[in-house]
């Protein structure tokens, strides 16, 4: 007897505690989804699923990526608020595991999933995710990521580009036969570089040469260092003494080969000092204290400033203005390129720069990739007009051609 | 040859980058990332070589006695102080006792944070001279500057309402038009420049 209340007394409790949700009920295991759908027993709308419409290939890529397209939950439309996120499962065998590669908030129904391995099957569920519930999908798939060899997305990038270099090497190739021909309008900023190297020899000055702030991947830089190569030989011609502080060290090893081997040209390899070019620091703002103390304690005579600088520009510029110092400066960062202008006597402006070192050569073959280059430019401001006047009469396939992606 | 196997090499790479703008399949992604791999592997060679020259030549300065000598041992000491803590902790871990980050949040940030304050007083001084109306373009410039700069500040917004969108139709239009014409510039010389470049044609920086 005493054993029969003790059960009944349990089976009460037990009872009891299922009644209250402290126990799972029968059947119910501990880690099995929560209702799918539908309201629960206290009359709170449950979260209903949603549905994958498509499984594709993500367009004009490695084959690293799948897009899942799902129609939202209709929980979204029923209950706003009622759906938090919705997790993106993924498994490579249908009756697989699935597992949660991304999230996405509500209201979202596309995601991309990358990092897979192309040509091999996966297939995906989608959960909605609400405050105390989530639905799957069904399983979909399986969705293959294809390789893909062409970005069709870049085809009017591409028949410009041709188009472009087509123009120049044309150009280029025309120079070769008809250099005579060639006319190429000479920048004041050319001249200027003679006079103030001319002017820091007679003072007995230094030449204070600065690269930019970025690596010799910078084009910039580059274009920054064909200029040194005409700057360094008129200091070895003229005898003026070259100071170049780096802020990377490839960029300095790269400046000490184009010096020296300008001093080779003028026959002066004795007085190339690799001394006189020396890294800095690659620290922006560091850099920029060591140059202007460089400025105050030295008053270089000619300062240039060509290659890819950011707020240190002005700080550089407005210090040589203080002692003094011819300018001429080069950026194609627009806009750094206002502070240049108002604070130095010389600008190359944009394209300039890079067509400076090509310019100072005097070689009829590099002046007709300039030319080519403004045929091209030609070409675009009558791809311009033209797009506009389309636009302007409804007609949007031209644009639309343009546009990337 | 000393020429011709460098040229030969830049001409390769640079159909290689190019080419691989336009094909996305993995292998020539793998490549390119490859390509970039060594180039990060040849630039950590460089800060070190850097570094090295840094150094030397300080120390150079230190031992000629040269001008402004004594600044070049502030230098060699930071350096060796900021190395060393470098090596004791690291330089990623942020936890409390980080004798490198200690250093770079309390010494070196701050007086950067200085070198970067001194823009406002240049620009003030580069304005001055910007905006001085010595013919119609400079009218033009200080015209267009201070409607902006109403525009910007609380205080033209208080004067009259309007000031904000004049400054956004300034920017949005003759302003952004100006970049653009610029930029398309700027991109055209840089691919004329690459082409010489991968061409062989300019190679001044290397003869």
């Amino acid at each position: 007897m005493h054993k029969a209340q003790s059960a009944s007394a349990l089976l009460i409790g037990l009872g009891m505690l299922i009644a209250l949700g402290f126990l799972p009920a029968a059947g119910a295991g501990v880690n099995e989804a929560v209702p799918a759908a539908g309201p629960d027993s206290a009359g709170v709308p449950g979260v209903l699923p949603p549905t994958i419409t498509a499984i594709e290939d993500t367009p004009n890529d490695g084959g690293t990526s799948i897009d899942i397209t799902w129609e939202a939950s209709p929980s979204e439309a029923i209950a706003p608020g009622s759906v938090i996120e919705y997790s993106i499962m993924r498994s490579d065998a249908e009756a697989g595991e699935f597992e949660n590669f991304g999230t996405v908030p509500a209201g979202s129904t596309t995601y991309s999933d990358g990092g897979l391995q192309h040509d091999r099957p996966y297939w995906y569920k989608v959960t909605a995710v609400g405050l105390d519930s989530e639905a799957a999908s069904e399983v979909s798939g399986p969705g293959y990521g294809r390789m893909q060899w062409f970005d069709d997305g870049l085809e009017s990038v591409l028949a410009l580009t041709v188009l472009i270099c087509a123009l120049i090497i044309g150009s280029i190739i025309y120079a070769r036969h008809k250099s005579g021909l060639m006319y190429l309008r000479r920048l004041p900023v050319f001249d200027a570089i003679d006079e103030a190297i001319g002017r820091a020899t007679e003072m007995g000055k230094k030449v204070l040469f600065i690269m930019g702030q970025l690596d010799v991947d910078d084009p910039q830089t580059v274009a920054s260092m064909n200029i040194l190569a005409r700057v360094a030989d008129r200091t070895a011609t003229y005898g003026a003494t070259l100071d170049i502080p780096c802020v990377w060290p490839m960029a300095m090893s790269m400046a000490r080969e184009t010096v020296k081997e300008s001093y080779l040209r003028a026959g002066k390899p004795d007085e190339y000092d690799e001394d006189d070019i020396y890294y800095m620091t690659t620290d922006q703002f560091g850099y920029v204290a060591g140059v202007d103390g460089i400025m105050m304690r030295d008053r270089p005579a000619a300062n240039f400033y060509l290659g890819a600088f950011y707020a240190e520009s002005l700080i550089f510029a407005e210090t040589g203005y203080t002692i003094g110092a011819i300018q001429i400066a080069g950026t194609a960062e627009v806009d750094q390129l206002p502070f240049f202008v108002v604070a130095c006597d010389y600008t190359l402006i944009g394209e300039e720069l890079y067509a400076a070192g090509a310019s100072l050569s005097g070689d009829p073959v590099q002046v007709g990739s300039i030319r080519g280059q403004d045929i091209a430019k030609a070409v675009f401001v009558v791809m311009i007009l033209v797009g506009v006047i389309l636009r302007l009469i409804g007609i949007d396939i031209f644009t639309e051609w343009l546009a990337i992606g | 040859m000393r020429l011709r196997i460098p040229l030969a090499i830049i001409f390769v790479m640079g159909i290689f980058t190019i080419v691989s703008h336009f094909i996305p399949a993995q292998p020539v992604a793998d490549l390119n990332q490859t390509f970039r791999n060594w180039y990060i592997g040849i630039i950590s060679f460089f800060i070190f070589l850097g570094t090295v020259n840094l150094a030397r030549s300080n120390s150079e300065k230190i031992k000629t006695r040269a001008r402004d000598w004594k600044y070049s041992i502030i230098l060699i000491i930071s350096l060796a102080v900021m190395l060393v803590a470098g090596f004791y902790k690291g330089r990623t871990s942020m936890e409390e006792g980080n004798p490198f980050m200690y250093l770079y949040f309390n010494v070196q940030y701050p007086l950067e944070s200085t070198m970067y304050s001194l823009l406002a007083f240049f620009i003030t001084s580069a304005a001055f001279r910007a905006f001085r109306a010595r013919n119609r373009e400079a009218v033009l410039l200080l015209v267009a500057a201070v409607l902006v700069m109403l525009g910007r500040v609380p205080i033209g917004a208080a004067m009259w309402d309007g000031f904000p969108d004049v400054t956004e139709w300034i920017m949005s239009f003759p302003n952004a038009a100006a970049k653009r014409g610029i930029r398309l510039g700027i991109d055209l010389g840089l691919i004329s420049m690459a082409l010489r470049m991968i061409l062989g044609i300019e190679r001044s920086y290397m003869q």
